[in-house]
């Protein structure tokens, strides 16, 4: 049984062709692990209908086809789902990222350091240091929001975001850790930047990183940087599966 | 094979056809056509499975020249001039244009986008399953960017010279109607001024938002939620209380509260106001908007069979379904009509 604290997902109409069930409005571990715990529910069982899941951080939405299943009837067998116990939380795969930090590659590394009282290296240490889920993957391909940030480097966004970052940016925003895949505007702090493409076409896969997997990073230096985003352009995958 | 040549060409025109769907949990939006009706109907009256590849065509003129041969078009969507050689070519109606013809389109008078379909559809590279141009995550074939000036297109050569014409039931030009939520409960008595308001769609809208001009609607909490999934139609208020509606090249995750969502079967119609005509929102419940959705899978399902055969010189038909399709109604250029 599902511990009796858990409160019940609230079932929100997207228009007549989505559901978001939502697990929680905040960020939160407890509820993104529900959301993927649904997630995978309804992968190993699929509903007729059903045409595609969205993870995010808090709430999971169900794309459906309403010629084939009506709102009230999806929405019922959903909280059914929910309500089963959520299994362990064991990730289901674990990647090592490379990250080139600061200088041209992270150009706010110095400004967060300089803020939060710390050294660039005090940075770099507390952002390698940790053990990170990916959360959900939106807004553009391969845009990986990790949950796991060391909560001292937590820095409020830009003011005014930046309308081009590099692909590859690695950075934080809030409480949030990101793998940012294209370039594009962003008000994150850029720490550094990986030759890691989370979205590639032509690459088997295409996508890298899947809602749930776990992720660690380690610093290499602007030349190892270099020659990573060769093999990387290649179509290789440059991140490391740990297998475990 | 024949050509399709762009000779001239305005913004936001390009490949669409139904979008590529199942990778949104990787951060991929559907992309495809806005108005899927329109892009089906075209399909229809050229012979092809309903959601195959067409140029969908911006609120600007554009033209064409075809080259190694004939190709069997229909244009559909937003009214506009469109002469073939100097010879009006009508809405709602396919046609076949020989080697050497240029189709020339004036600005769109009535709606956004136009399609033009293609016997045979456009030859290109499906990734994902779907030709459509998203520019961003560098999709789309032939180009995986809108059309330029100069561009090729390769096309199927026509199969047969005969013109059809397609009966479309009369399109509702009422309130575009919307399902509340999911984030409704963040706007309280704001709801009801963006219930009760007329609207506008602002020229700085895009394939990935329309934006809306009109009364400030204020947040109950602030303007940032907790990032979740949007959809096509997802009515997102953002910090200065002027809505979006997401469209197809939408992010597939956004952190501004969703006040509504526009229904599935009025996207299309939605999606063809013009810049600047005043418009309303009525909300309806998830089982009307659903019994809508499935008139409308219905309609679509059923296009083929409301494609008739159409006599080349029989300009009563033409004109016929010119106004049955509703947006169509000024689809001849009065000028070039009487040359």
């Amino acid at each position: 049984m599902a511990a009796p604290s858990l409160a019940p997902p609230r079932l929100l109409p997207s228009g007549d062709a989505a559901i978001t069930v939502e697990f929680g409005r905040i960020i939160d571990e407890l509820a993104n692990h529900r959301v993927l715990a649904l997630d995978r529910a309804l992968a190993e069982d699929p509903i007729e209908g059903v045409t595609e899941t969205v993870p995010t951080y808090r709430s999971l939405l169900v794309h459906y086809d309403p010629v084939r299943i009506g709102f009230e009837e999806l929405a019922e067998r959903l909280s059914a789902l929910a309500r089963l116990p959520v299994a362990s939380a064991a990730p289901a795969r674990r990647w090592r990222i490379p990250v080139a930090y600061g200088g041209e590659h992270g150009i706010d590394l110095e400004d967060v350091a300089t803020a939060l009282n710390m050294t660039p290296d005090d940075i770099v240490t507390r952002h390698v240091g940790r053990d990170y889920r990916v959360a959900m993957i939106g807004f553009t391909p391969g845009w990986s929001y990790l949950s796991g940030l060391d909560s001292s480097l937590q820095m409020p966004r830009l003011q005014s975001p930046r309308l081009l970052t590099p692909s590859g940016t690695i950075s934080i925003g809030g409480l949030q850790a990101g793998i940012q895949c294209l370039a594009g505007p962003s008000g994150w702090r850029l720490l550094g930047r990986t030759a890691v493409r989370t979205y590639q076409l032509h690459r088997d896969p295409v996508f890298l990183l899947e809602p749930g997997d776990a992720i660690t990073f380690y610093a290499i230096d602007g030349k190892q940087f270099a020659e990573q985003d060769r093999a990387a352009a290649r179509g290789e995958w440059v991140a490391q599966l740990v297998t475990s | 094979m024949s050509k399709l040549v762009v000779t001239a060409v305005g913004p936001v025109t390009s490949v669409q056809d139904g979008g590529r769907y199942g990778a949104q949990r990787y951060g991929l939006t559907p992309s495809g056509a806005v108005d899927r009706l329109a892009l089906a109907t075209g399909n229809c009256l050229v012979g092809n499975p309903p959601f195959t590849a067409a140029i969908e065509i911006g609120p600007f003129g554009t033209s064409f020249t075809v080259r190694e041969g004939k190709v069997r078009v229909a244009l559909t969507g937003a009214a506009r001039s469109a002469e073939a050689s100097r010879r009006p070519v009508s809405f709602n109606r396919s046609c076949t244009l020989g080697d050497g013809d240029s189709l020339t389109l004036g600005a769109a008078r009535d709606g956004t986008f136009s399609y033009l379909a293609i016997e045979g559809g456009v030859n290109g590279e499906p990734m994902f399953g779907s030709l459509a141009v998203h520019a961003r995550a560098g999709l789309g074939s032939p180009f995986p960017r809108p059309l330029q000036a100069g561009d090729v297109l390769d096309v199927e050569a026509a199969t047969t010279g005969a013109e059809h014409g397609i009966e479309l039931p009369g399109q509702d030009d009422g309130p575009i109607r919307i399902v509340m939520g999911p984030q409704d409960d963040e706007f309280g008595e704001a709801t009801e001024l963006f219930l009760g308001s007329e609207w506008k769609i602002s020229a700085t809208s895009d394939r990935m938002g329309y934006r809306l001009e009109g009364p400030i609607i204020e947040h109950l909490h602030g303007h940032n939620i907790v990032s979740d999934g949007t959809v096509n139609g997802s009515i997102q208020i953002p910090g200065n209380g002027q809505p979006i509606v997401l469209m197809p090249d939408r992010g597939t995750s956004g952190g501004y509260p969703k006040i509504a969502t526009v229904m599935t079967a009025d996207l299309g119609r939605f999606a063809q106001i013009p810049v600047g005509r005043g418009f309303r929102f009525k909300a309806v419940t998830v089982a009307e908007a659903q019994t809508e959705a499935r008139a409308m899978a219905d309609l679509l399902r059923t296009l083929p069979d409301r494609v008739r055969e159409a006599r080349n010189t029989d300009i009563n038909d033409a004109l016929r379904n010119a106004n049955i399709a509703g947006t169509a109604v000024n689809a001849f250029d009065s000028g070039t009509w009487q040359t």
